[in-house]
């Protein structure tokens, strides 16, 4: 099948890639533009581990064509981190301890951003019925939970200092 | 996925011409429905066409006499809209209980509209909202009642290149309120046991209009009109709300499976039915 030229904003870069109508944006974004950080788990929508910010809206990447990127802007997990410096939540997750082996993170640090850029103080239901769309196998969620808050009151702090 | 091509039509013209003569064409909104059938290899098309390119579908408007609501808008969109917040707050509570919240930034109520599950959560509320679907093809635009559009499991009355363009939900009048009530066995993201839908307006005391909708209980979502001639002239009553739900239970046609017996899903179709209409009218 013949491929088709894609040019999007990528973690504030411009790319520019050929795909096949076929493939999903998450295959593009790790087989062509070699950015392994976003996950494949279930590959139909349900587990989360593949989520990235598509023109500013939260979506599962392996239900996205990577032809339909054309023109738009995506924020993968690479994008997160400000240079060397972690954002609050990578470092939530590491001083919370809220991953073992790492598979659903990314998705869960890109669905919790997308929720703390919108509200900078949500309720732990809020937070669990956000984070709904992301399984983990290892942790149970609480400590997910638990990083999430304290990533949600550093921002806070932050931006009051 | 098996290979095919794509096209991003922007104009309704452009995309009745690609869809025109390709039967096996397939239109692709949020592609939560669509991508996911296709990698299951449950559906394949020569043909995708992506309509999100076309500003007619991807719109929220407020027109005179109702909403305007285009067809691949997603539902993140319409659960923030501040028009559908105040106007239709029982559709933007639906938009926000259809998948989780990344599948909300994709998947549309047209396009749960369009795939015709038995099960979908949107259809029943709106059909009790007397949505009017507005669709596009060879033959120029029609329009069909949304209680007409679903006609088997995984079919719509959608004709060969026929698409739908957006949905028109006519103006709540004063009195007027709607709800949406499902049960499932957890919290969120799961598929309705069953589903009702109801609407209501009460003026003076005396109910003036009544709808009420059934989800994941027959082939197709299933409109029980008899609740209509039931409840319209009567007072808002305990008596009415229980005769009402009764009838509900009486027009639910439900299977066994995996999610339910039978005769479960026909106890709670009346218990969600009383407990739905009792929200709308007292």
């Amino acid at each position: 099948m013949k491929k088709t030229y894609v040019s999007m904003q990528l973690n504030g870069e411009p790319v520019e890639f050929l795909a096949e109508p076929s493939q999903t944006l998450l295959e593009c974004l790790r087989d062509t533009l070699h950015l392994t950080g976003t996950k494949e788990g279930c590959g139909d929508g349900n587990c989360g581990s593949c989520c990235v910010m598509l023109d500013g809206t939260l979506v599962t990447s392996c239900l996205v064509l990577g032809v339909e990127a054309e023109g738009r802007t995506v924020t993968t997990i690479e994008g997160i981190a400000a240079g060397q410096k972690l954002h609050p939540l990578q470092k939530a997750f590491i001083d919370h301890a809220a991953l073992q082996c790492g598979i659903c993170t990314p998705g869960f640090i890109v669905a919790a951003k997308a929720l703390l850029d919108q509200e900078p103080d949500p309720s732990e239901e809020r937070i669990r019925l956000w984070l709904a769309n992301n399984l983990c196998r290892c942790t149970g969620y609480d400590k997910i939970v638990r990083a999430v808050q304290a990533a949600a009151k550093e921002i806070r702090e932050e931006k009051q200092a | 996925m098996k290979p095919f091509d794509y096209v991003a039509p922007t104009t309704l013209d452009e995309a009745v011409h690609a869809l025109a003569g390709n039967p096996a064409a397939r239109v692709l909104a949020g592609g939560t429905d669509l991508l996911a059938q296709m990698k299951g290899g449950r559906r394949e098309a020569p043909l995708v066409v992506d309509v999100k390119r076309i500003p007619d579908l991807l719109s929220i408007r407020m027109e005179e006499g109702g909403l305007r609501l285009g067809a691949a808008v997603p539902c993140i969109r319409i659960a923030t809209n501040a028009d559908v917040r105040a106007q239709y707050p029982a559709l933007a509570e639906v938009a926000s209980l259809i998948g989780g919240t990344a599948i909300q930034g994709r998947a549309s109520i047209g396009g749960n509209l369009c795939n015709a599950a038995p099960s979908a959560d949107a259809v029943p509320l709106l059909i009790v909202l007397s949505a009017v679907a507005r669709v596009a093809g060879p033959g120029g635009i029609r329009e069909i009642a949304v209680e007409d559009f679903c006609v088997a499991p995984g079919k719509n009355a959608l004709g060969e290149g026929e698409f739908l363009v957006d949905l028109f939900l006519p103006k709540p009048a004063a009195g007027f309120k709607a709800h949406y009530l499902r049960f499932i066995p957890r919290n969120e993201m799961d598929i309705a046991v069953v589903g009702v839908g109801v609407s209501a307006t009460v003026t003076d005391g005396q109910i003036t209009t009544a709808r009420l909708a059934l989800a994941s209980v027959a082939p197709t979502p299933l409109f029980v009109r008899e609740v209509t001639e039931a409840l319209v002239g009567k007072a808002p009553s305990a008596e009415a709300i229980a005769g009402a739900a009764a009838l509900a239970e009486a027009a639910a046609k439900p299977i066994s499976d995996m999610r339910a017996p039978a005769e479960y899903r026909r106890h709670l179709c009346g218990v969600l039915s009383r407990r739905a209409l009792t929200a709308v009218l007292q």
